[in-house]
């Protein structure tokens, strides 16, 4: 139906080895041949066969080549080397002209190849979008697609229990809000031209403009959250904490595979907050390792105390790391004073060694600290051999879709699609904005306070006609 | 026998507005039509305010004039005073209102009826509806019923070929005031109490609905000092494209304003439990668009005062119409608190307000062409439909009399959208919508009014009444010229540059605008909120020569540089708009065949299926618009049509 050009993250956002990016529609190739570049700089995608692959790196673009006038060449602005297949409608997945890049994997990378993809021309695949073009244009049966529904709707259940009690609260409550505010102010025109004679909009453009402004503000303060490169991606944001030595960085490294913190056995090695994304059984969270936190005199140290104090109290579930090979002291109770109002997972490390801590001596120490606490999840393991580790992660996934873990997150933008509907809410109540400045009568105002309600309800699905299905259909797309 | 045996083409129940453009419309398309009334002198008849049009329903009634229809030139012919609203707001909410001389406006139009060839008024109770069941031709199955005729309270029978059911608030109607109830229809006229149970054994499924209307006073017991005059235009705009606008500039009468206060509010709150509907005795659903004044008063209890318009209901009348105050109070409780407004201290009702209560339908039962879906034939529009207002009743007395002709002739119905009237509007909520009250016209309903003005109905829609045969060759030709006008002048205004010159930045300056920094076009120039059309003539040199070449004439109408000026005033909203609709054609074209089988669509969900198959949709953008039916549904759907 629509002819226009989409483009989609196609594997799991986490740190896999490998993302892809697809773009589909009749522009796919010209798409991907405005940001590609092979090593000579010279073949283009376009005189390719179907079905190919190509080697090469995909380079920023902005309106003009963004090289062009700086002395610098196309090399300066590489974001990342990839292999690009192109494959012509109609052997494609959609029965469309289709590019996918293949990239590094990693967040960050796979997210601005997608940004590159969108600002070069595609638009933001809607949730779900490649399977109904595959569906519409007739690739897939009805029996199949009857299938996928089946599919989509467990994933539905996961999403219900997970994703929706995390937005619950934040993000499309502010979204809610705002949308709330903006039918308000459209119904009050639209009354009053229903009624001009029992309801005068005299004076009510100098009060809409200021809403107006107040509405952008707030919008925009939700944009930019979307550009704050710390906090990145959908997931929990879990919290290690410990005193120094107890084995946080062991663990992070264990489950981001990757030695990413330096683990040494000098108290104090980890001087800053180490972020980590990680994929546990298939599902993203964040992992903030902090320093040992102690009383400490170097000023450096202070820093990294101050901040895991920081991130302790932002986080949704605290790890909090006992090494029971020693005894517990002071610092594992400004630990756990610190955290006694939140949710913890206790580790219990080193159980390899002798347990010089117990599971009963924890818990009646944190009775002590935490007397408002229920019991906390305990769970032995050792970094060093290496056991436990599965039975840590299996807690963690029950306590995600028991909906024990929630989000506590500030609202935090995180998904390209929501970005983009605040994008197009945004612009759409400049439009506003501008008619009342050029003095435009009212009744035009509400044509763009309308487009401004429907961008922000595709966020939270209540686009007037929108589907939830198509919601739902959402996390279809990136796995196929 | 001894009974009365007639055939007809068409039969029209009732003779209110929906009844009135319904017969006419069959008639003039050249079919012996006969149209039902219990009271002959009520054709036509306003029972409830005293005007025609108003906020996107003055839109309604340039639209049905447009297609040929009679009650935009009847107005013309009546009103007593005419205003446009909304006028300092964009063109797409202007909107036309008249008052109305009641008396006058049920004269003239009787007389149409009766001066207009194939068409015959009858005073009679339309009682029963015949019909038969129509078998598939080679097969033995069953397809649906078929209208043969109607038969009335004294037993005459008219064979036809169409039934056009506009029975108002007739239906088993009964009129409440506080304790006192009577059965009648409005204004004491008879109800019509046997129909209900023959189109009941027909399938049709019933509803109640129940509106009101305020009390009218007698003029010489109101005093106005205390009120503000409302005056009508100094321009007169006719409604009807037809009329010449010279001939209704006329002397008009005014309306007034006052306000209800807190004594009166605390009159109805201590008798609220005497009226019908807080006691329960009203089960109707009522408009929650023209609230009674207790409902004004219980819901927006933080309102110190409410409007109330005294409106004249005629020139050979005292009788005054209170509009805002409908209600159905008891008689006492509405004298006491009538006479607590400024100006009503000492009135005296002629006639109290009351509230009535009706049988209709759930239109979802209807095609858009306002046919009934499973009865060939039967066609039904107004307030029977589930609507209010007797604008919304024309238009679908006017689209039903039209579709019934465009069936006996075998040829395509005429559906209009919602994307080229507002006509399109109304009929699609109303038959793909769930409505749970009486369904008037709002302009908030209307997706795309940017394009749907009332100062371009005759471009939307007169080609279509001339193809159906409701217009005129030299109407038709008429148009073809105005619209050859605009786009020659749009032509011209976007080709014309003016530069940068000491005349023109003078000019320019003397109007408050920003000087120009390079030359531009006058269609450019024209863009600029503090211009106009007529001002920039200044710097319009060819305008007089080009006119006169065009038409002959120094300047173009005013119809014809209206057009020109919001074409390019507001281009950006307008080429924006068409492109939404674009987007809503696609779909709109994707059609789905009458019969389709839900049930063989596998993947259809439950709630979607029940959804489709009780409104059986024709395209797939109306099922798109039903209330459970989901855009993946809506892919099955493509999918299986494929």
């Amino acid at each position: 139906m629509k002819a226009d050009t989409i483009a989609a993250i196609a594997t799991a956002l986490s740190d896999s080895g490998i993302g892809i990016i697809r773009i589909s529609g009749a522009d796919a190739v010209q798409i991907g041949d405005r940001i590609f570049f092979t090593k000579s700089g010279k073949k283009r995608l376009n005189d390719s066969e179907s079905h190919k692959i190509h080697y090469g790196y995909i380079v920023e673009f902005s309106n003009e080549n963004p090289w062009e006038g700086t002395g610098k060449s196309w090399k300066d602005f590489i974001v990342d080397e990839v292999m690009v297949s192109v494959m012509r409608a109609p052997h494609t997945y959609t029965k469309e002209d289709t590019v996918e890049i293949n990239c590094h994997g990693g967040v960050f990378v796979v997210q601005r190849i997608l940004e590159t993809v969108i600002k070069a021309g595609a638009r933001l695949a809607e949730p779900g979008e490649f399977t109904k073009r595959a569906f519409l244009n007739g690739r897939i049966d009805l029996s199949r697609a009857e299938a996928v529904m089946d599919l989509i709707h467990a994933q539905n259940e996961y999403a219900l229990s997970a994703s929706l009690s995390q937005l619950k609260g934040n993000l499309s409550h502010e979204v809610k809000e705002l949308r709330s505010e903006i039918i308000y102010e459209i119904a009050f025109i639209e009354s009053a031209l229903d009624d001009p004679e029992h309801i005068s909009l005299e004076g009510y453009s100098e009060s809409l403009f200021r809403k107006t402004e107040s509405l952008l503000q707030r919008i925009n303060t939700l944009i930019s959250t979307a550009d704050d490169g710390k906090r990145i991606k959908e997931g929990l944001r879990m919290v290690i904490v410990g005193k120094p030595n107890a084995g946080k960085s062991s663990l992070m490294n264990l489950l981001s595979g990757e030695e990413k913190a330096i683990v040494t056995n000098i108290a104090g090695t980890t001087r800053d907050v180490l972020e980590e994304y990680v994929n546990i059984q298939g599902f993203g969270f964040h992992i903030i390792d902090t320093a040992g936190i102690r009383s400490t005199d170097d000023a450096v140290e202070k820093i990294g105390v101050d901040k895991a104090k920081r991130y302790a109290s932002e986080a949704d579930l605290i790890l909090y790391m006992v090494d029971v090979s020693v005894e517990l002291d002071e610092n594992d109770r400004n630990i756990l004073s610190m955290i006694k109002d939140k949710k913890v997972l206790v580790l219990l490390n080193k159980s390899d060694l002798k347990n010089v801590v117990t599971e009963e001596k924890m818990m009646s120490v944190m009775k002590e600290i935490m007397p408002d606490f229920e019991p906390p999840v305990m769970i032995k393991i050792s970094t060093l051999e290496n056991t436990g580790i599965d039975l840590f992660m299996d807690t963690i996934k029950n306590m995600f879709f028991q909906g024990y873990l929630k989000s506590n997150r500030q609202i935090v933008i995180t998904n390209l699609r929501h970005k983009e509907a605040l994008l197009e809410a945004f612009d759409s109540l400049k439009m506003v904005k501008k008619s009342i400045e050029v003095g435009m009568p009212e009744d035009f105002y509400s044509i763009d306070l309308m487009n401004a309600y429907s961008a922000l309800g595709k966020i939270t699905g209540e686009e007037v006609g929108e589907d939830l299905v198509n919601e739902i259909f959402s996390k279809f797309c990136m796995g196929k | 026998m001894n009974e009365i045996r007639q055939k007809v083409d068409v039969c029209v129940v009732g003779a209110g507005h929906a009844g009135c453009e319904a017969a006419l419309a069959c008639a003039r398309l050249g079919l012996n039509t006969i149209i039902f009334t219990v009271n002959v002198d009520s054709i036509a008849l306003m029972p409830c305010n005293p005007n025609i049009g108003g906020s996107s329903k003055g839109h309604l009634v340039r639209e049905l004039d447009a297609l040929g229809g009679e009650m935009g030139k009847n107005i013309d012919k009546t009103f007593i005073q005419s205003k446009m609203l909304n006028i300092s707001k964009g063109p797409a909410v202007h909107s036309l209102r008249a008052q109305a001389d009641k008396a006058e406006y049920s004269k003239e139009m009787r007389k149409v009826l009766e001066q207009q060839e194939n068409l015959m008024i009858k005073q009679a109770e339309v009682c029963e509806i015949l019909w038969q069941n129509v078998y598939k031709k080679d097969e033995e199955s069953f397809k649906g019923k078929r209208i043969t005729g109607v038969k009335t309270f004294t037993g005459a029978v008219y064979d036809c070929r169409a039934v056009i059911l506009c029975t108002g608030t007739y239906l088993r109607a009964r009129c409440l005031c506080g304790e006192s109830i009577t059965y009648t229809g409005p204004n004491g006229l008879q109800a019509a109490n046997h129909l209900t149970d023959s189109l009941k054994s027909m399938g049709i499924a019933m509803r109640r609905f129940k509106t009101g209307t305020p009390a009218r006073m007698d003029k010489r017991s109101i005093d106005f000092s205390k009120m503000e005059e409302q005056l009508g235009d100094k321009k007169i705009i006719p409604f009807s494209f037809s009329t010449d606008p010279e001939k209704v500039q006329k002397d008009q009468v005014s309306c007034y304003l006052t306000y209800t206060n807190e004594k009166t509010h605390e009159i109805i709150r201590s008798n609220l439990n005497r009226s019908p509907i807080y006691a329960g005795i009203i089960q109707g659903t009522g408009p929650r668009y023209c609230p009674s004044i207790e409902d004004k008063v219980v819901k927006f209890a933080e309102k110190e005062r409410h409007q109330v318009f005294i409106e004249p209901e005629g020139l050979s009348t005292n009788e005054m119409y209170v509009g805002g105050m409908s209600s159905s109070l008891p008689e006492d409780v509405q004298l006491a608190m009538y006479r607590t407004v400024p100006g009503l201290e000492h009135c005296e009702m002629v006639r109290n307000a009351y509230a009535i209560e009706y049988d209709c339908i759930d239109a979802k039962q209807l095609h858009p062409s306002l046919e009934f879906k499973d009865i060939k034939g039967l066609f039904s529009g107004g307030q029977f439909n589930g609507s209010s207002g007797y604008e919304e009743a024309a238009c679908q007395g006017l689209i039903a009399g039209i579709n019934a002709a465009m069936e006996i002739f075998g040829k395509e119905p005429l559906i209009l959208d919602r994307s080229e009237s507002y006509i399109g509007v109304l009929i699609d909520d109303l038959v793909t919508k769930d409505n749970r009250e009486p369904y008037r016209m709002m302009t908030s309903r209307a997706e795309y009014r940017l394009l749907l003005r009332q100062d371009n109905a005759d471009l939307r829609l007169r080609e279509k009444g001339y193809k159906v045969g409701l217009v005129k060759e030299a109407e038709y030709d008429k148009l073809l010229q105005k619209k050859y006008f605009i786009e020659e002048e749009i032509k011209r205004l976007k080709k014309t540059m003016v530069g940068a010159n000491r005349e023109v930045q003078d000019f320019l300056n003397s109007l408050g605008s920003s000087p120009l920094k390079t030359a531009v076009s006058l269609a450019e120039l024209l863009c600029r909120p503090e211009l106009t059309y007529e001002t920039i003539e200044v710097l319009d040199k060819e305008r007089r020569e080009f006119s006169q070449r065009l038409c002959g004439r120094n300047s173009l109408s005013k119809e014809v540089t209206e057009q020109v000026e919001i074409e390019i005033k507001y281009e950006g909203y307008i080429v924006r708009q068409k492109r939404q609709v674009e987007q809503y054609k696609r779909m709109e074209k994707k059609k789905i065949p009458e019969n389709l089988d839900y049930d063989q669509i596998p993947s259809l969900r439950m709630e979607a299926r029940q959804k489709l198959k009780e409104f059986r949709p024709l395209s797939v953008g109306q099922a798109s618009r039903i209330s459970g039916v989901s855009p993946a549904d809506i892919s099955v759907l493509l999918v299986y049509l494929r």
